[in-house]
């Protein structure tokens, strides 16, 4: 017997961006003129992926394109992406708050979302009446949630309120209560999206339980969160939605991977994009920006511990700079900068003319831990603020290299938070 | 995994469904839903006020004082000779009924808007809640209604109840139906178009003028009574009205039309509150 509970097929949804209101009138006219006429959707043809950082030049995105995937009974998929990726379109559709555009998906059973928690609690009523309320707007019947009552009550642990109207309930016992209703309503299919991410730590680690224990009953769990720990702890197997496109498909590690992986590459601007540079660009503006391998002079954005880094910008001048500036910072992942590359540092001053200019900048031998990081290159007159920066324009990446000849296990210190090796020397005195 | 096991799913999501699958079946299911709402508005409304339920008599009440001392004293409109404070109450009582499911059924969507974005549960329950509970709302006026009733025909002073009184509840049912056909039509087009939200409030005005609430049918001239009865409210007004002091008009045809554009209404409504509940959330 096939055991898939949910069956997403060819699945599309289409948002118009921008306002709606003006020219919806006249859109709708059309769609209808086409209806009747028996032909498709006219803006149905158009639109485009979902990418946010790119200008598009229709009104209309797909916010999810043809996804395909089938969950299993029991299972915990996690559902990972970047913001906008189409996650949270795909759990509305689940969840039946909006429709698909195009496909559909096969249920078996009942689904229960924990898109917010919470929804339709009223602060006038008490908490006894707001876990009625809220449990019946969630799918119970009054019967259920009378034989769950006391359960509901003692898992929020707010029992001595239950009779308070819930306006006078602190954030985190009016979180507690209504994680409690939803906890118990004992669907075949439930989805939870970041919900964790509120009520304190205790609560936190009773919830993540509670949804062990749900998967655990042979129920099905969707999961979607941005903190790869806990989805990396609950789920089995994962989805990877980029630009609403279905990316990878397959057991929660090997997605995981890829998504760390494709989301840092990924970063990497376009400098042909304005919208990718700060400051006024009143002088001028760096235009490209090469890393390459000392050694042989080939791009690339891998390199071992220790070795040469040779970085080359090219800055296109439109006004004459007095005493220019190009410099570089170096930043972890997470965004903390390392280390600054400037130029009028290393003792090379100049003024620019208009036109093109290129510069060179050599790192002898970068001693950065194991791991990724960004390069963001800047352009200014001494003494003012940036004229030109492109934030985390490109990555590269550090590869562990025996560089001391000694055993440094350098890979398990790099995620201590610890970037940048020193060298120095060790003697033992007494 | 064979091809026997093919539709055994409970559920199957996609862009469109039949016109008119209402999904009853479902909103039954969901009673306990309804009667939660219907609790909710009642403990909301009059919670942290000191005359709590008490207002439910004064509102209409403090309306036909009102309505006595403007169109019966100032303006003299005609009450068929029967006396004022009953003529406006059985109006008002009516009146307010409708207005009150209308003008809350014309923004249910936009009202609920946050749930609505976050769980599903059939839409219908929402419409249906508010005419409920106003419903409940209205039970309690129309006792008061009744007191006065009751007062004045032992006083004696020209009122004359009949047999149509037991119309009373099929009255009130295609009042509800009504308010509900046309809210669900208002509220579907305002979750694009929002400015009929503003002609709303104005055209709920202008109805009850032209709905006999504050004058009786007979006053009219031929040329003005057409207009008043191609208004379905018409003659569900002039029933009940006639039917409790026996002064006014009642003929079956026109409550036959009334009836029948109820119907309509309803009808129309629900299917366009259906096809907009799907996509709603990506237009409000």
């Amino acid at each position: 017997m096939s055991n898939t509970v949910i069956k997403v097929e060819n699945l599309s949804k289409q948002y118009r961006l921008g306002e709606v209101g003006t020219g919806t009138i006249s859109h709708d006219i059309n769609r209808w003129w086409a209806k009747v006429r028996g032909k498709e959707d006219p803006f149905l043809k158009i639109g485009e992926a979902n990418d946010r950082a790119t200008k598009g030049n229709s009104d209309y995105v797909w916010a999810l394109q043809d996804i395909n995937f089938e969950v299993k009974q029991g299972e915990v998929l996690g559902i990972i992406g970047r913001n906008g990726a189409g996650k949270s379109t795909l759990l509305k559709i689940l969840s039946k708050t909006t429709t698909p555009t195009t496909g559909n998906i096969k249920v078996k059973g009942r689904i229960a979302s924990l898109l917010e928690v919470g929804t339709g609690f009223h602060p006038e009523m008490t908490g006894r009446e707001n876990i009625f309320l809220n449990g019946a707007i969630l799918g119970m019947t009054r019967k259920e949630i009378k034989s769950k009552f006391d359960e509901i009550v003692n898992f929020s642990g707010v029992e001595r309120y239950i009779d308070t109207p819930v306006k006078r309930y602190s954030s985190g016992m009016y979180v507690r209560l209504a994680f409690a209703v939803a906890a118990h309503l004992e669907p075949e299919i439930l989805i939870v999206d970041e919900v964790l991410a509120v009520g304190d730590a205790e609560f936190q680690k009773k919830c993540l339980g509670k949804m062990k224990d749900v998967s655990g009953q042979g129920r099905t769990v969707l999961f979607v969160s941005h903190n790869m720990n806990s989805i990396k702890d609950l789920c089995n197997r994962g989805v990877l939605l980029e630009n609403g496109l279905l990316a990878k498909d397959d057991n929660i590690n090997n997605v995981l991977k890829i998504y760390t992986e494709n989301s840092i590459w990924n970063l990497q601007k376009n400098f042909k994009d304005f919208r990718h540079h700060s400051g006024p660009r009143l002088f001028g503006f760096i235009s490209e920006m090469f890393i390459q391998n000392a050694t042989n002079e080939k791009i690339q954005h891998t390199f071992l511990m220790g070795s040469e880094v040779l970085i080359t910008l090219k800055v296109q001048v439109h006004s004459y700079m007095k005493n220019a500036e190009v410099g570089i910072k170096i930043s972890s992942i997470s965004g903390v900068p390392l280390t600054y590359l400037v130029s009028c540092w290393e003792g090379l001053e100049f003024d620019l003319d208009i036109g093109e200019h290129i510069f060179n900048v050599s790192i002898l031998d970068i001693y950065l831990y194991p791991g990724k990081y960004f390069i963001s290159p800047w352009l200014l007159i001494r003494g003012s603020a940036a004229d030109d920066s492109i934030q985390e324009a490109e990555v590269i990446e550090i590869l562990n290299n025996d560089i001391t000849g000694f055993n440094t296990r350098f890979d398990s210190y790099a995620y201590s938070g610890c970037e940048v090796y020193q060298k120095s020397i060790w003697t033992k005195e007494k | 995994m064979t091809e026997t096991k093919v539709d055994n799913w409970t559920e199957i999501i996609s862009p469109q469904s039949h016109i008119l699958d209402l999904k009853l079946k479902e909103v039954w299911r969901y009673k306990d839903l309804l009667i939660m709402l219907v609790k909710r508005d009642f403990v909301a409304t009059y919670k942290q006020t000191i005359l709590g339920p008490i207002w439910f008599f004064l509102q209409p009440l403090l309306t036909t004082v009102i309505y006595v001392i403007i169109f019966g004293n100032i303006a003299k409109i005609s009450t068929d000779g029967l006396p004022m404070t009953l003529f406006y109450l059985c109006g008002i009582t009516l009146w307010n009924y409708f207005a009150d499911c209308l003008t809350k059924t014309s923004t249910v969507f936009k009202d609920n808007a946050s749930i609505f974005g976050k769980v599903y549960f059939p839409r219908l329950i929402m419409p249906l809640s508010i005419v409920v509970s106003n419903l409940v709302r209205f039970g309690i006026q129309f006792m008061l209604f009744l007191c006065f009733w009751i007062y004045f025909l032992v006083e004696g002073n020209n009122v004359h109840p009949n047999i149509y009184i037991i119309l009373t509840p099929y009255l009130i049912l295609l009042m509800a139906t009504i308010a509900l056909g046309a809210g669900m039509i208002i509220s579907a087009l305002t979750t694009k178009y929002r400015d009929l939200t503003f002609l709303l409030t104005f055209g709920v005005q202008l109805l009850m003028y032209a709905t006999p609430v504050i004058y009786p049918m007979s006053t009219l001239n031929a040329k003005y009574a057409l207009f008043i009865k191609i208004n379905p409210l018409s003659s569900i007004v002039e029933t009940f009205r006639f039917a409790f002091t026996g002064s006014g008009t009642f003929s079956w045809s026109y409550l036959g039309y009334s009836s029948l554009t109820a119907f309509i209404l309803l009808i129309v409504g629900s299917v366009v509150f259906n096809k907009v509940e799907k996509s709603f959330m990506d237009t409000v």
